[in-house]
C-alpha cells in the first residue's frame, strides 16, 4: 500500500501503481485536459506508463482552463 | 510626481494603507499595464486598475460587443452592442477615471505584433480565452523577461498564476497547448458570470502589487477555485529545467500562431 496525496486529498493504492494507472482510477475521461504534476514536478505524458508512485508522493492534476475574454 | 489634491482625494484609500501610501500610488501612477482582451477577465481588470489610477492602461482586442457578452463583461453596456471592445472599454475608463491614458489595439495579439506591442509595458494581464494567444503571452513575457498575470475561467472554475522573470512560466506547468476541441471554451461550455469578476479581479491585485512591490506574488504557485464549493487551492510549482522556453536548453527561440480551434474561429466569424 502507498498513500499519496491526489489534488491535495489522501488517497490510497496498491503499491507500484503508475501514474497512467493513477489517472484512470480517478476516471479521467480527457487526459488531454490535464497537465500532471508529481511532488511539484510537470511530468511530460510519455513518461505516465512508467513512473511508478511511492508512499507520500503529491500528485496534481491541473486542468487546462481557457476561458476569459469570451 | 505631484498628486493634486483632488488626486489625494480621490486615492486616498489607498495612500492610507501602511503599505502603500504616497509612495505606492505615485508608482501605480506611473504604471503601464496591458490587459490582453477586453472581455470575462479584462472587463474587471481594466476597471480595476483604472478606478487605482495606473497611468497607462493598454488594451488589445480585435472583438465588437456582443449582447452575449454583457451577461459578464461588465465594462460593456448595452449601447455599446455593436461597437468595438476597446472602444468600449476606454470610453468607461475615462469616464472612471480622467487621470489613465488608454491605448487601445483594435487587432488580436499575433507572433507578429506581439514584442512591439508587450514592450512598452510593465506588467502584462492575460485576458483571453483561448490557448493559442495564452501560449503566445507567455512566450513573448518570457522572451522580455516581463512580468504577467496568467488566468483561465471556465463554467465554475478559474485558474491564475503570475509569472515574473525566475519563476515558473506557464509552459513549465503545461507544455504545449490542448489539441484544438479538446478543452471547450466558455463559448461552447459556458460560464458563470462572477466567475470572471473574481479571477479578473484577482489578476488586477497582482498587477498592482506589481507595481508597488508589496506584498508577495503568486510566482511559482498556480491558485485555482471551484466557484460550487468555494474551494480554493494554490498548488506549489517551480520552474520546470525541462521547460520548452524558460528550461536550461530552450526549444522554442521564437513566437508560435498556433492552429486556433476550427469551432472557435467559425464561432467568432459569427459575431
Ligand atoms: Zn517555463
Amino acid at each position: 500500500m502507498a498513500k499519496i496525496t491526489v489534488n491535495g486529498k489522501p488517497q490510497e493504492l496498491e503499491s507500484a501503481t503508475t501514474l497512467a494507472r493513477l489517472i484512470a482510477l480517478n476516471n479521467i475521461v480527457q487526459p488531454d485536459m490535464v497537465s500532471v504534476q508529481l511532488n511539484e514536478e510537470f511530468v511530460q505524458r510519455e513518461r505516465y506508463e512508467d513512473t511508478a508512485l511511492k508512499d507520500g508522493d503529491e500528485v496534481d492534476f491541473l486542468y487546462f482552463m481557457g476561458g476569459g475574454r469570451c | 510626481m505631484d498628486f493634486t489634491e483632488d488626486q489625494i482625494n480621490r486615492y486616498s484609500r489607498h495612500i492610507l494603507l501602511q503599505d502603500v501610501g504616497v509612495e505606492g500610488q505615485e508608482k501605480i501612477s506611473r504604471g503601464k499595464v496591458l490587459v490582453v482582451g477586453a472581455g470575462g477577465l479584462g472587463a474587471p481588470v481594466a476597471f480595476y486598475l483604472a478606478a487605482a489610477g495606473v497611468g497607462n492602461i493598454g488594451i488589445i482586442d480585435g472583438d465588437v460587443v456582443d449582447l452575449s457578452n454583457l451577461q459578464r463583461q461588465i465594462i460593456h453596456f448595452t449601447p455599446d452592442v455593436g461597437k468595438p471592445k476597446v472602444i468600449s472599454a476606454k470610453e468607461k475608463i475615462n469616464r472612471l477615471n480622467p487621470d489613465v491614458q488608454v491605448t487601445t489595439y483594435q487587432t488580436l495579439l499575433t507572433a507578429e505584433n506581439a514584442p512591439e506591442v508587450i514592450r512598452s509595458y510593465d506588467f502584462v494581464v492575460d485576458g483571453t480565452d483561448n490557448f493559442p494567444v495564452k501560449f503566445l503571452i507567455n512566450d513573448a513575457c518570457v522572451m522580455q523577461g516581463k512580468p504577467f498575470s496568467h488566468g483561465g475561467i471556465l463554467r465554475f472554475d478559474g485558474q491564475t498564476l503570475t509569472y515574473a522573470p525566475g519563476a515558473a512560466c506557464y509552459r513549465c506547468l503545461f507544455h504545449a497547448p490542448p489539441p484544438p476541441n479538446a478543452v471547450p471554451t466558455c463559448s461552447q461550455a459556458g460560464v458563470l458570470g462572477a466567475i470572471a469578476g473574481m479571477l479578473g479581479t484577482i489578476q488586477a491585485a497582482e498587477a498592482l502589487k506589481y507595481l508597488t512591490g508589496v506584498g508577495e506574488l503568486l510566482t511559482n504557485k498556480l491558485l485555482s477555485f471551484n466557484a460550487k464549493t468555494m474551494d480554493f487551492r494554490t498548488i506549489k510549482t517551480k520552474r520546470s529545467d525541462k521547460c520548452p522556453v524558460c528550461g536550461a536548453h530552450p526549444t522554442i527561440t521564437q513566437l508560435i500562431d498556433y492552429e486556433q480551434a476550427a469551432c472557435d474561429i467559425a464561432d467568432r466569424k459569427k459575431h
